[in-house]
């Protein structure tokens, strides 16, 4: 039941044999060893394991494999600079202490990422909706929002609105 | 790993229904994020997908020349909700759609497929079914259409058979014009949420009959000019009457319905009698069936169904009349 | 101080912003086998037979075992010091698999194989024929006469265990002679009762990561499991025991961990792991457990009921009060009674009343989920119960609930029983700043006679909180410290990071007693067992509390070698050196104004006797809250050596190499009380029966912060976790003991849409117990969030809302009930 599939991940060109059975989150970690595609639940309503997929967001639990040919997928390893600098928004979730256990985090940078994409800025309340389909047990949020402000919110002094 | 025994990338809808023909254990995938949920959970595992997943000409949102909206089953709800179409002609479908999961199944899942996997929690069959929605239906014998109010069968049962393949959801321009609507979900939480119920109640106000010679109850806003309709709107609400009014819901019943008799009660109304939020209130729970489950009580869903009925009356009424509405009334 | 109380960022943050940080599951090797654990479909019974073999024809499948393979061996799963008198050892009640089917989804069987799609296709043939008893899913049905005993060799009922704590006069006397003497003291038209039935949900923790390990026996013969747990050490022991190997030929890995809550306290399917890849004749077995499994196979909160009783004067005196409360166990005992006995406890202890207390308690074995260690170990439960019937109390005499708590919460000095003493006492503070904050004298004014369907209330809820377990139960804990040659150092523990924030705050006491900058500071987060010196791990809030002290003690320890080095190369005595920055420097004569408190320094000196005080008694009165507690006697003078080349010197010298290490065991007698509050103004949309909470505001008394922005971070988690606590969160199971809504759409932990901003304060009073004037901050946060929600809605509508959680559904009954909608 493998097939090959041509895709592209975190900048690189893939050819893969994949079972047809796979999803993309089992792709991802067990073919690529990209483990910052976490699974939290398997059936999309956590977050944990959130990609880009030509720029957009998906859980990738949910995401048949076999969708992506030709595809071009981000995940948290793509982020970094070649020389290893943090992307401004996983720079805000240091600074902000937006982590805690770090398993949600990855999923969270990457709609952060998607966000980043737009172009725009976000209030305070939109980025709750933004962020919603993920479950994050440790930070109540606070953080991470402010992470995200800090990237792609209004200016403080603005007061977000 | 999903437990299938085959997977089909169909390149067409002809493909996909010829494949799903010729296969008795084959079932459509589009979006995912029902269908591999269910595998995931033991139904219907070993079986073949057929993937409507890249099939570019169920994508998007048209528009006819009649005024027809054309909407592509495998459109997610993420584009369905920022399609500028949608947004223009019915916005109240796109704030649906927007309320289901979270963003990225919003990403995935399909407005197809929350039709097609037959729930009455299904965010946007309460505003489907206020819109008199056609779905197009195409099999191996062609193709036919199922107005979406004929569609649901039963929980989780609707009249499309396994080989057959939602193409299209059409919404006639008489179904839009000139109306306003409000749907609202009640969930225990802001988002990734089941309805506990949905309601949409769309209104469309107009003259009354003494000013405009047209008796209530007319249907025929397919023709009228909405640059018109506004400046009649603006004329202030105590002139203004329900000529038309939809009531739609999700929960309220194993399927979703609609509240005719409720409608052909409020249709002629003035909009500035403030008895019709009581009047809704009041006669909507004589058209639902909600039950009773571990998710909530029928009791609770019937105060839901009736506050509901209230709140998104009334904001239809204010997208149209806007604050004036306000002063007139004392509801909600 | 240098490093102590900076916000210095987490050393893990890089590592997890990257996704390099590497969890249990992204360690397993290419090659490792899949196993899924087969749970019974009825509620409580007995496996008869299991017949595997249509399901071992199923490609791919490698092995099945059932509870009719497993050891006969059964074996305790709390994450507890282990205790070496027999009586106080946890309870021993299930094996690797269970013939006895104690709840829906016991776990009867384990399927090993290539992939998960051959374990679910062999699940669905396995031929499993059951004798069936009536499911008892409640406490009612476990206690009713005629209910089948879950473990009938252990207890003749389902009674795991009752205790009744008394104090004051109570201790002697009943609550019907407290009652007259008060008569006589007061008059008895001056006094006035309150009842009440108080009921807590079960919940699940809902860490992110699932409950997961993979395990292989190494070419040494060790079973080597790699697991996210809190407890490595703990884990060690518990899979030896189930086993039957020595511990030595056990090995556990702790990586990191995406969350525990306290489920991760205790030992879940790691032992089962370890048998499976023996059974698989070494082969690496990964047992990763579904969501659903998390969700009610691992551990659970308690559901509780409180019947309890007042009596109080008319001008709002407390006199005594009773509590009869049952805790619905589940099916197994796992940390037994201990945290139905914490219930009892704070509930006791948290007011004080004249003539005490009476506070009875007791765990319910039943065919449900079992319950275990969740963040706060009981004490959410008790200080609902507690102040549900405060402000019941209040509405009832019309007094202020602040103004109540003020007069009648536990004192400055308060000594437990057991001898835990309130040392820095701030809990009137707490509540004083809270009140400020939220704006409470105008909003309870405001917020009279309210009409119409929506309506605002303010409420608010206190809380005390034990640093650790000590005198319950052992403290100890050991670290070592290592110079690497480049004048770093490694420290090794096996007190665990599991997201909050341990393996930074470490770091930081590291430097502050070494003098090394934390940059220079490598803590190893990896637990390994053969490895990594002893600590239980993490739990009860103890870690920089108890760990801390390990830490200082070894780094003292640590320090002084180095400067006796440094001595030897300068030629200097080393009581004349100090290192700072990296540097050994002169050592100069301490300035006056900087000089540290004594009290600051007991913490290393536990037989000093120690007086109780309150912030009144300190030497500068509240200003005293600021002071100090440095832990390098004098100040710098003149660098005389880089540490670097003390440590070149001190490895590769040829005259005197010497590898400067420093390992030690900390065994912490001591112990302390951390407290706050929550203060909550929210909006309720009756006819909905929707809460919106406007602003909420926890306040903190947990001493000296190590590190403030993480100490924020952790109570902002805390109050998200009470706010779902509060409103939506409850496992539902039907009669049949099913459980409904076992997964993260069902069970309703709040989204970032469902929670507001999240206001903190924190009061930095020195503890004389902590290492750094620190007391216990992981699991309070979560404590006060529920009844302080609770007591806000009592405010705005006038209905008492005496059941968790407060659902929609719960609120419109209530208020159709009173007729408000």
């Amino acid at each position: 039941m493998l097939q090959i599939i041509n895709m592209y991940v975190n900048g690189r060109r893939e050819e893969l044999a994949v079972d047809i059975r796979e999803s993309l989150l089992e792709t991802l970690r067990e073919r690529l060893n990209l483990t910052s595609v976490k699974k939290g639940c398997g059936v999309g309503e956590c977050g944990a394991c959130t990609v880009l997929v030509d720029g957009v967001a998906v859980d990738a639990c949910l995401y048949l494999t076999m969708w992506a040919e030709g595809k071009h997928i981000l995940t948290t390893e793509g982020l970094k600079s070649p020389t290893g600098e943090l992307n401004p928004i996983q720079q805000a979730f240091v600074d902000e202490a937006a982590v805690q256990c770090g398993f949600c985090t990855p999923g969270l940078i990457m709609t952060a990422v998607e966000l980043m994409g737009k172009g725009r800025k976000y209030t305070r309340e939109e980025l709750r909706k933004e962020i919603a389909g993920h479950l994050c047990r440790c930070t109540g949020y606070e953080n991470i929002l402010n992470a995200l402000e800090k990237v792609v919110g209004y200016p403080k002094e603005q007061g977000g609105e | 790993m999903y437990d299938i025994e085959r997977y089909i990338e169909a390149v067409s809808v002809e493909d996909a229904i010829q494949h799903l023909k010729a296969d008795p254990d084959a079932s459509v995938i589009s979006g995912g994020t029902d269908v591999l949920v269910r595998l995931r959970s033991g139904k219907g595992v070993g079986g073949t997908l057929v993937s409507i997943h890249e099939i570019p000409e169920l994508h998007g949102v048209d528009r006819l020349l009649d005024g027809t909206l054309v909407i592509g089953p495998a459109t997610c709800f993420s584009d369905l909700a920022k399609d500028p179409l949608i947004r223009s002609c019915v916005p109240y479908l796109g704030e649906a759609v927007e309320t289901v999961g979270g963003p990225q199944i919003r990403n995935m899942g399909t407005i197809g497929g929350n039709l097609c996997n037959g729930a009455t929690s299904a965010d946007s069959a309460a505003v489907m079914q206020t819109l008199n929605a056609r779905l197009v239906l195409q099999g191996p014998d062609g193709s036919r259409e199922v107005p979406v109010t004929e569609f649901y069968l039963g929980p989780g049962k609707t009249v499309r058979r396994r080989d057959e393949i939602l193409t299209a959801i059409l919404i006639e321009a008489k179904d839009y014009l000139g109306f306003t609507g409000c749907y609202i979900k009640y969930g225990k939480r802001k988002a990734m949420e089941i309805a506990t119920l949905g309601c949409c109640v769309r209104v469309k106000l107009g003259p009354a009959p003494e000013d405009s010679g047209e008796g209530p109850g007319t249907e025929n806003g397919g023709g009228q000019d909405p640059a018109a309709l506004q400046t009649q709107n603006a004329a202030g609400p105590k002139s203004r009457i329900i000529r038309d009014i939809r009531i739609g819901y999700g929960v309220a019943a194993p399927t979703p319905i609609r509240c005719y008799k409720t409608e052909n009660l409020l249709r002629g109304r003035s909009a500035s009698d403030p008895s019709i939020y009581e009047l809704i209130g009041e006669h909507v729970l004589e058209e639902v069936q909600p039950r009773s489950s571990w998710r909530a009580s029928k009791e609770f869903r019937l105060q839901l169904i009736a506050e509901l009925a209230r709140r998104a009356l009334r904001e239809a009424m204010l997208s149209s009349l806007g604050n004036s509405l306000l002063d007139q009334t004392s509801a909600g | 101080m240098e490093s102590v109380g900076k916000s210095m960022k987490r050393v893990d943050a890089r590592g997890k912003v990257t996704g390099e940080a590497r969890y249990a599951n992204d360690l397993k090797p290419k090659n490792c086998l899949t196993a899924k654990v087969v749970h019974a479909t009825i509620a409580n019974g007995r496996v008869l037979s299991i017949d595997t073999s249509e399901a071992e024809k199923v490609p791919g499948v490698v092995k099945i075992v059932t509870c009719f393979d497993v050891p006969d061996i059964e074996f305790p799963t709390a994450g507890h010091p282990w205790s070496v008198e027999p009586a106080h050892q946890d309870i021993a009640d299930r094996k690797l698999l269970n013939e006895r089917v104690r709840l829906y989804g016991d776990d009867i069987a384990a399927i090993v194989a290539t992939d998960n799609v051959a374990c679910e296709r062999a699940e669905r043939l396995l031929k499993i024929s059951y004798e069936e008893y009536d499911p008892i899913v409640t406490v009612d049905e476990a206690l009713s006469p005629g209910a089948t005993p879950l473990h009938p060799n252990l207890r003749k009922d389902n009674v795991l265990l009752h205790t009744s704590f008394r104090s004051g006069e109570l201790g002697e006397i009943d609550y019907e002679q407290a009652k007259e003497k008060a008569a006589q003291k007061y008059g008895a038209d001056q006094l006035l009762e309150q009842t009440g039935v108080y009921k807590t949900a079960r919940i699940a923790h809902c860490h992110i990561e699932l409950a997961t390990s993979w395990a292989y026996v190494d070419t040494n013969g060790k079973v080597t499991v790699t697991s996210s747990t809190q407890i490595p050490h703990i884990m060690r022991r518990v899979i030896s025991q189930a086993l039957g190997w020595p511990v030595g030929k056990i090995r556990v890995i702790k990586p990191y961990i995406g969350g525990g809550f306290g489920n991760k306290q205790d030992i879940l399917y790691e032992p089962l792991n370890a048998y499976l890849t023996i059974a698989c004749g070494g082969r690496p077995v990964e047992l990763e457990i579904s969501r659903e499994e998390c969700m009610v196979s691992t551990r659970t909160r308690h559901a509780v009921r409180g019947e309890v009783k007042a009596l109080y004067t008319r001008d709002g005196k407390l006199l005594a009060r009773t509590m009869d409360e049952y805790s619905n166990g589940g099916a197994y005992a796992s940390h037994g009674h201990a945290i139905t006995a914490s219930i009892a406890t704070i509930f006791k202890d948290l007011y004080h009343d004249e003539y005490g207390c009476r506070s009875d308690a007791t765990t319910v074995y039943t065919s449900s989920a079992t319950a275990g260690a969740m963040r706060a170990y009981g004490v959410p439960q008790a200080v609902f119960i507690a102040d549900c019937l405060v402000d019941d109390i209040c509405a009832a005499g019309g007094f202020d609930p602040l103004k109540f708590r003020m007069d009648n919460c536990v004192g400055a000095g308060f000594s437990a029983s057991n001898g835990i003493t309130y040392y820095s006492y701030s809990m009137k503070e707490c509540m004083r700043r809270g009140a400020e904050a939220i704006g409470w004298e105008e909003k309870r004014k405001a917020y009279e006679g309210q009409t119409g369907p929506v309506r605002h209330g303010v409420g608010m809820s206190i809380f005390m909180y034990k640093v650790g377990v000590h005198p319950i139960s052992l403290e100890t804990s050991s670290a070592r410290m290592i110079l690497n040659q480049d004048g770093s150092m490694q420290v090794e523990l096996s007190a665990t990071e599991i997201g909050q924030g341990a393996d930074t705050v470490f770091t930081q006491m590291a430097s502050e007693i070494t003098g090394i900058t934390p940059d220079r500071v490598y803590i190893v987060s990896t637990q390994d067992t053969d490895l990594s010196p002893f600590d239980t791990g993490a739990y009860a809030s103890r870690q920089t509390f108890v760990t801390g002290k390990a830490v200082k003690k070894c780094g003292i320890e640590f320090r002084k070698k180095i400067l006796d080095y440094a001595s030897y190369m300068l030629d200097r005595p080393a009581e004349e050196l100090m290192i700072w920055q990296n540097r050994i420097c002169e050592k100069l004569p301490e300035d006056e104004s900087t000089k540290i408190d004594p009290a600051a320094v007991w913490a290393d000196f536990p037989d000093v006797d120690f007086k109780p005080f309150d912030l009144k008694d300190l030497p500068n009165g509240e200003d005293s809250i600021l002071r100090d507690t440095g832990n390098i006697e004098g100040r710098p003078g003149k660098a005389l050596l880089d540490m670097k080349d003390l440590a070149q010197t001190a490895f590769y010298s040829l005259s005197r190499s010497e590898h400067i290490t420093a390992e030690v065991t900390s065994h912490c007698k001591e112990n302390s009380f951390a407290s706050g509050c929550s203060f909550v103004d929210l909006t309720v949309d009756m006819p909905l029966g929707k809460v919106k909470i406007n602003r909420i505001i926890n306040v903190h008394d947990s001493g000296r912060l190590i590190n403030p922005q993480l100490a924020q971070a952790q109570v902002h988690g805390g109050m998200a976790m009470g706010i779902g606590y509060a409103l939506s969160e409850e496992l539902l199971y039907d009669a049949k003991g099913r459980p409904l809504n076992d997964n993260l759409l069902d069970f309703k932990i709040p989204t970032a849409m469902d929670i507001p901003d999240l206001e903190t304060i924190f009061l930095e009073l020195d503890d004389p117990m902590g290492p750094f004037g620190n007391k216990a901050l992981g699991e309070p946060p979560v404590i006060s969030v529920a009844p302080a929600i609770r007591n806000a809605i009592l405010n705005a509508t006038g209905v008492a809302m005496n059941e968790l959680p407060m659902t929609p559904q719960r609120l419109v009954e209530a208020f159709k009930e009173k007729g408000l909608i």
